[in-house]
């Protein structure tokens, strides 16, 4: 690893995991740790659909899967008494394992129709959650404890949350942690031989499945991969509000997660994670703005597209000069 | 049975209208307008103003949404979407520029207009009972008459007119009608104009049955995907059998799922993911768009 980039992750590291709660701490905005907390969840499904958007589909259902792993969890713990930190790999996988069901057929569709069934999907899922009885239909699932104590042969690794002085801390913590290794996972596959397949399958499907590569596999791959991402987020968001309704994730917010990989930049990894932050915590700063929120918002979003159209991050590119 | 058939006619030539607009749109520049619905709920606004509060009649309040969607939508593609897409280096990148467009129209709409649900008195008064076996009012007649209208006055604007003919030339291949002498910007802008009138119109033609408010845009945008993924996207043909096909389904699932809650649509989504799995382009689009 060169030294710029070492210097950069570690400055990254002691802004999230030192310097915010310092700053919070001082100036004593602990509502900012709720705005953090989502934006480094919200990050993390982003994560998922920016890494389609890298096999060159356009996804709009993440909410779907948000959705889904919220669920999976809030019934695990509420009707089986499962452990709050096991329900999180189990509503990852379920995730995962549904999204390569639906996506065997749908991944056969490109561009628009693919991110049209997408949007579907997020209402297929919506109106499946109300129907269902096991999800409680409109109600929805609430009252749904704290994540408990996590230990290994009786040590203590993670504390009860629910004994803790400051859960709100905590759950940042733990977002923040999941944010990293998240994006540690997708610098990893796409710095390696499945980045450049997946890459391959961006430019040209045809060219790259006549050289041998399995594109149906790599593409469902991916899918599986990035709905993991967004049945964890969804997972941990039940645990943070405590409840769970089919209008928990809709597709709105589906919506958003494509817009955070945009305007981010689609060509890089770190992308979705500038773009949820500048998107989800500029909205919340506008909010003094009042009745003008959403015109001051939705204004500033046309008008950074109009002046960098490939993202936040391509002003890097210019600086660098042309490669 | 006829009166499930009579509201699924009805309801088909209105998604019918919505569904052309989009898919004109998406055909000529292939820009997926997730604004369609919010340019919907301008249009019906318009008329709403011009109606009830002027005081002026119907037809005037029809045509000042007409008027104003189509200025609204040749001043967003000239400034808007023609510089996006010229600079960026991927397709998509105007679906977030749709995206901002459809909050901004949605923060205009409640800035203007407010949040409150708002509708016009009826035009006509009456209901048509044939034989207590089809029971519609007239005003819902008048409106589907009219929408079939449009759809019809459309296609053969589409069909023998210069402006649609260079269109249709555009849809098809654009460096080919570039090279042909066809001005593209000119008619990409007329394009989008005629889709973004349409939504006006429809929505003018509703708000005097079903009354329009602010929240009705983004799920009028997903319904209007629904029709054209149904008919095959940036087909004439494709956008209305999708628009009929819709409300046909909405209407007799509406009878036939009643006493199983309201599971009229997942059953609609569902059944369009099986139909699109076996054919991915749906019924009349050519493979891929």
């Amino acid at each position: 690893m060169s030294m710029p980039r070492l210097a950069g992750v570690l400055a990254f590291l002691l802004g999230v995991f030192v310097l915010v709660p310092l700053v919070i701490g001082m100036t004593g905005r602990w509502d900012f740790y709720y705005t953090l907390t989502s934006v480094a969840l919200l990050s993390v499904a982003a994560a998922g659909v920016w890494l389609t958007f890298y096999i060159g589909r356009i996804n709009i259902g993440q909410g779907a899967y948000a959705l889904m792993g919220g669920y999976v969890s809030a019934v695990l713990m509420t009707q089986y008494g499962v452990s709050f930190w096991l329900t999180l790999p189990l509503a990852g996988i379920f995730c995962a394992a549904i999204s390569v069901l639906i996506g065997l057929p749908i991944l056969r569709l490109r561009g628009v129709y693919f991110a049209m069934v997408t949007l579907v999907l997020t209402e297929v899922a919506r109106l499946t959650a109300l129907a269902l009885p096991i999800t409680n239909g409109a109600k929805g699932i609430t009252s749904i404890p704290l994540p408990g104590e996590l230990s290994v042969f009786g040590m203590t690794i993670i504390p009860d949350f629910a004994t803790l002085e400051n859960p709100k801390l905590a759950f940042y913590l733990m977002a923040a942690l999941l944010m990293t290794l998240t994006y540690l996972i997708l610098w990893r596959i796409v710095n390696s031989r499945l980045g450049h397949l997946c890459r391959s399958l961006q430019q040209n499907e045809e060219l790259s499945a006549s050289i041998g590569v399995n594109t149906a596999m790599l593409r469902v791959l991916a899918y599986a991969i990035s709905s993991f991402f967004g049945g964890l987020a969804g997972a941990i968001f039940v645990a943070i509000s405590q409840s769970i309704y089919p209008s928990s994730f809709v597709v709105q917010d589906s919506v958003n997660f494509m817009l955070y990989c945009f305007l981010g930049g689609l060509g890089y990894v770190f992308g979705p994670m500038l773009g949820t932050l500048l998107l989800y915590f500029g909205w919340d700063l506008l909010s003094i703005a009042k009745e003008y929120q959403l015109l001051i918002y939705s204004g500033a979003l046309i008008a950074l597209m109009l002046v960098l159209p490939n993202g936040v991050l391509s002003l890097l590119d210019k600086k660098g000069g042309r490669k | 049975m006829e009166q499930i058939l009579a509201n699924g006619l009805y309801l088909g030539a209105q998604y019918a209208l919505i569904a052309l607009g989009l898919t004109l749109i998406f055909s000529l520049m292939n820009v997926l307008n997730f604004a369609h619905g919010q340019m919907y709920v301008f249009g019906g606004f318009v008329t709403y103003t011009v109606v009830a509060q002027l005081g002026l009649p119907f037809i005037v309040g029809l045509f000042a949404s007409a008027v104003v969607l189509a200025v609204m939508g040749a001043l967003i593609e000239k400034f808007l979407f023609r510089p996006v897409i010229r600079k960026s280096k991927r397709d998509e990148s105007t679906m977030l520029l749709a995206a901002g467009i459809a909050f901004f129209l949605d923060a205009v709409i409640l800035l203007l207009f407010g949040e409150k649900q708002r509708g016009v008195p009826k035009v006509v008064d009456g209901v048509l009972n044939w034989d207590m076996r089809i029971i519609m009012p007239y005003d819902r007649i008048l409106i589907a008459v009219l929408a079939i209208a449009l759809i019809v006055g459309f296609i053969l604007f589409m069909q023998y007119s210069r402006t649609g003919r260079a269109m249709r030339a555009l849809a098809q291949d654009r460096v080919a009608a570039q090279l042909m002498g066809v001005d593209v910007d000119r008619y990409s802008m007329i394009g989008f104009a005629l889709g973004a009138m349409l939504a006006g119109l429809v929505g003018g033609l509703l708000v005097t049955i079903t009354g329009i408010n602010l929240g009705m845009g983004g799920p009028t945008s997903v319904k209007a995907f629904l029709m054209i993924m149904i008919g095959g996207a940036g087909v004439i043909s494709g956008a209305i059998a999708g628009g009929f096909i819709l409300g046909m389904m909405e209407s007799v699932g509406l009878t036939l799922l009643a006493s199983y809650g309201d599971v009229t649509y997942l059953v609609i989504f569902v059944t369009l993911m099986i139909f699109l799995a076996i054919r991915p382009q749906g019924l009349m689009g050519k493979p891929w768009g």
